[in-house]
């Protein structure tokens, strides 16, 4: 028993396992659903989603299983759903359930259950095509083919009568939960648990351990009874060298950016930042004003910082080419030596450096200087969303 | 098996009432998360109440460890007691000091029993916690002997998302995420909170605490505890409606704004709206 729906679900990148589905059909056979599709939805969600972030991935497979939904664009599906699949017995159970006697012999009027179920797989099917490119769902505000059919005189509008009006979306079609998904970019919501993110990553655990010394000495001062001391266990704090590409066409992401080091600035215990313009050259500055009283020549970074620093690059790498392969293509000094070559330098040093990227994945085959960089960094670029953050981290650690 | 319908002094939605009758049901743990304030903690109370169950609170801090919530042998007493010469030291039982899961498995009808705030904790705490919360026993090696629980306790787990659980934890709980009430269950919330509340100040009020929800850039959006607060100062300082109704330029910054905002930037930011927002009229 829905099968389908498990399967689709973990197609979607729900991490559903057999576990929670059997957890499902275990709350079905008690009867926790009571034939409600309402209630099942809440239970289904409770039961096989755990992480807020997958919850709008579920409404949207939800809606795509029980009401023949058109898939998402390609972006966030895999593939289109070529059929509407429709749970028979599941209608025919509710229906049963709720229809009146009277509501049933015009159903039987009609032709029966099978013949309207026939009608009703191709009502789905024509509106699929008449809505074709849309992301109109079938069965809202009363052009249900449910309705239509006089499947049930009020649709399948089924639920509690105090919120009958606003039943007329679907919960699942809200997809309230749309905002914590985690492919979206970093707002003002999700960049406190971003931040998390960044602390899980930061320090690990608050042990503590005997102190010795310390307890030695106090149980002396105690007369020989024994007095413990304890000091918290001292923890690898992790160092980060954060670079910043500011100015130009990084104009566009200053909120994001802002928000990413208002967040490291409180997570890191040491945390170092610099500024360059589009691409690190021999110099990277302290301030973003570009002083020269800022100026830091990358041989001192290169020696002052050790590899036991973490670097993280943010910019959208998006530049002229002949800033990155030509000596002299910078837009602000002359730089004798290409781009690629300082930035090659850079991760001699620190082989497991991150680039955050800004600009959303799916534009990055639009520009060139995004694949060189992505070359360069040996596939370790990563979008600036939470899930990117998530990745980049998992890299930076390993 | 008595099912969870909200209380009178609580207000559950459709989808959390499922979600808390199915843990209840299926004996298995119910983890809830949502935004700060919107009743996480409280819940487990009321549905202790509501089944008329004890409630045992175990609070984790960063410096909790799982052991703590089953027991703790007190090694360092012990030794203290045997260069005392103090009789008890002959039985390590006196030693044990139960935790708050052992006082769950061990009480006479089954109580609630909340994990407060489980993300603060190490990482490695929930797996710690899987067999216990599976099978709702463990193994005390001290004195040899197994507690088991008599009754399973109906467990509740709140989180703050600091931290992300370990996916063999989740697999065993059901799961529900705390939205942030429409207006609707808003209102019916202040109702249940403060019967009689004069209506039209609720609605003044309201439109006024989501119109600062929407405000971009806030720090800390201001949840249903600080609307609660909020409206109990409105209605002890007797503000009259007109004054939440004004939408006169000068007086922007709703009155006894301290109990809404408490970030001192978003109250700075909110008086450069204020300001920003007169200077347009003026022109």
């Amino acid at each position: 028993m829905f099968i389908d729906f498990f399967l689709k679900l973990r197609q979607a990148g729900v991490p559903v396992s057999l576990r929670e589905f059997l957890m499902l059909q275990e709350a079905m056979r008690v009867g926790l659903a009571d034939f409600d599709v309402e209630h099942f939805y809440f239970l289904s969600r409770s039961a096989l989603v755990k992480d807020e972030r997958h919850l709008d991935r579920f409404d949207q497979v939800f809606g795509q299983c029980f009401e023949g939904l058109e898939p998402p664009p390609a972006e966030a599906g895999p593939e289109p759903v070529a059929t509407i699949p429709l749970p028979e017995e599941w209608l025919r159970k509710l229906g049963e359930k709720l229809l009146t006697a009277e509501e049933k012999a015009q159903i039987e009027a009609l032709g029966g259950w099978d013949k309207l179920m026939e009608t009703l797989k191709q009502r789905l099917a024509e509106q699929k095509g008449r809505h074709q490119g849309g992301s109109k769902w079938i069965g809202t505000a009363g052009t249900s083919p449910f309705g239509a059919n006089g499947y049930n005189p009020e649709g399948i509008r089924i639920g509690q009568h105090e919120s009958r009006n606003r039943r007329a979306v679907k919960v699942w079609d809200k997809r309230e939960f749309k905002n914590l998904a985690d492919n979206v970019e970093i707002g003002t919501r999700n960049i406190k648990v971003a931040l998390r993110r960044l602390r899980r990553f930061a320090r690990e655990g608050a042990a503590s351990e005997l102190d010795l010394p310390g307890t030695i000495g106090a149980t002396a001062k105690n007369a020989g009874y024994l007095d413990l001391k304890m000091v918290p266990e001292r923890h690898n704090a992790v160092k980060v060298l954060l670079c910043l590409d500011v100015g130009g066409s990084m104009d566009d992401h200053v909120k994001l950016c802002e928000e990413l080091f208002s967040a490291t600035r409180t997570e890191f215990k040491h945390l170092q930042h610099f500024y360059f313009h589009n691409c690190p050259y021999d110099t990277m500055w302290k301030d973003a004003r570009f002083q020269p009283a800022d100026r830091m020549a990358m041989a001192d970074i290169l020696h002052t910082f050790d590899q036991s620093w973490k670097l993280i690059f943010v910019g959208d790498a998006s530049m002229s080419p002949y800033e990155l392969i030509q000596p002299g293509g910078a837009i602000d000094s002359w730089n004798a030596e290409p781009g690629q070559v300082c930035l090659r330098r850079l991760l001699a040093t620190y082989p497991r450096a991150v680039w955050l990227n800004p600009v959303p994945e799916k534009y990055w085959g639009g520009t060139t200087t995004i694949g060189l960089i992505e070359q360069l960094m040996e596939g370790r670029m990563f979008p600036l969303t939470l899930e990117g953050l998530d990745r980049a981290m998992q890299r930076l650690m390993h | 098996m008595a099912k969870f319908t909200g209380t009178a002094s609580y207000v559950a939605t459709e989808d959390l009432k499922v979600a808390v009758n199915a843990a209840i049901t299926l004996e298995r743990p119910l983890l809830i998360k949502g935004e700060p304030g919107t009743g996480k903690t409280i819940l487990a109370h009321e549905v202790a109440q509501a089944l008329g169950r004890n409630l045992i609170a175990w609070h984790i801090k960063s410096t909790t460890k799982a052991q703590q919530g089953l027991y703790e042998y007190d090694a360092v007493s012990r030794l203290r007691d045997s260069q005392l010469g103090d009789a008890r030291v002959h039985d390590i039982k006196n030693y044990i000091v139960r935790g708050k899961l052992w006082d769950a498995f061990e009480a006479d009808t089954a109580p609630v029993l909340l994990i407060d705030e489980i993300d603060k904790a190490d990482i490695e705490f929930p797996n710690d916690l899987l067999l216990e919360l599976d099978r709702m026993e463990f193994f005390v090696y001290e004195t040899r002997e197994t507690v088991k629980a008599r009754n399973r306790p109906i467990i509740m787990i709140t989180s703050n998302n600091e931290k992300e659980l370990p996916d063999a934890f989740l697999r065993r709980c059901f799961f529900h995420y705390i939205r942030f009430p429409d207006r609707e269950t808003m209102e019916k919330i202040v109702e249940v909170h403060y019967p009689g509340i004069k209506k039209l100040l609720v609605r003044e009020a309201l439109t006024l605490f989501y119109e600062i929800r929407d405000v971009n850039g806030l720090k800390k959006k201001p949840s249903t505890s600080e609307l609660l607060d909020w409206l109990k100062l409105l209605m002890a300082e007797d503000v009259p409606v007109e004054v939440l109704r004004d939408k006169d330029p000068a007086k922007l910054i709703p009155p006894l704004h301290g109990a809404l905002l408490k970030n001192e930037q978003d109250v700075h930011l909110f008086e450069r709206l204020a300001f920003l927002h007169r200077r347009n009229q003026q022109r």
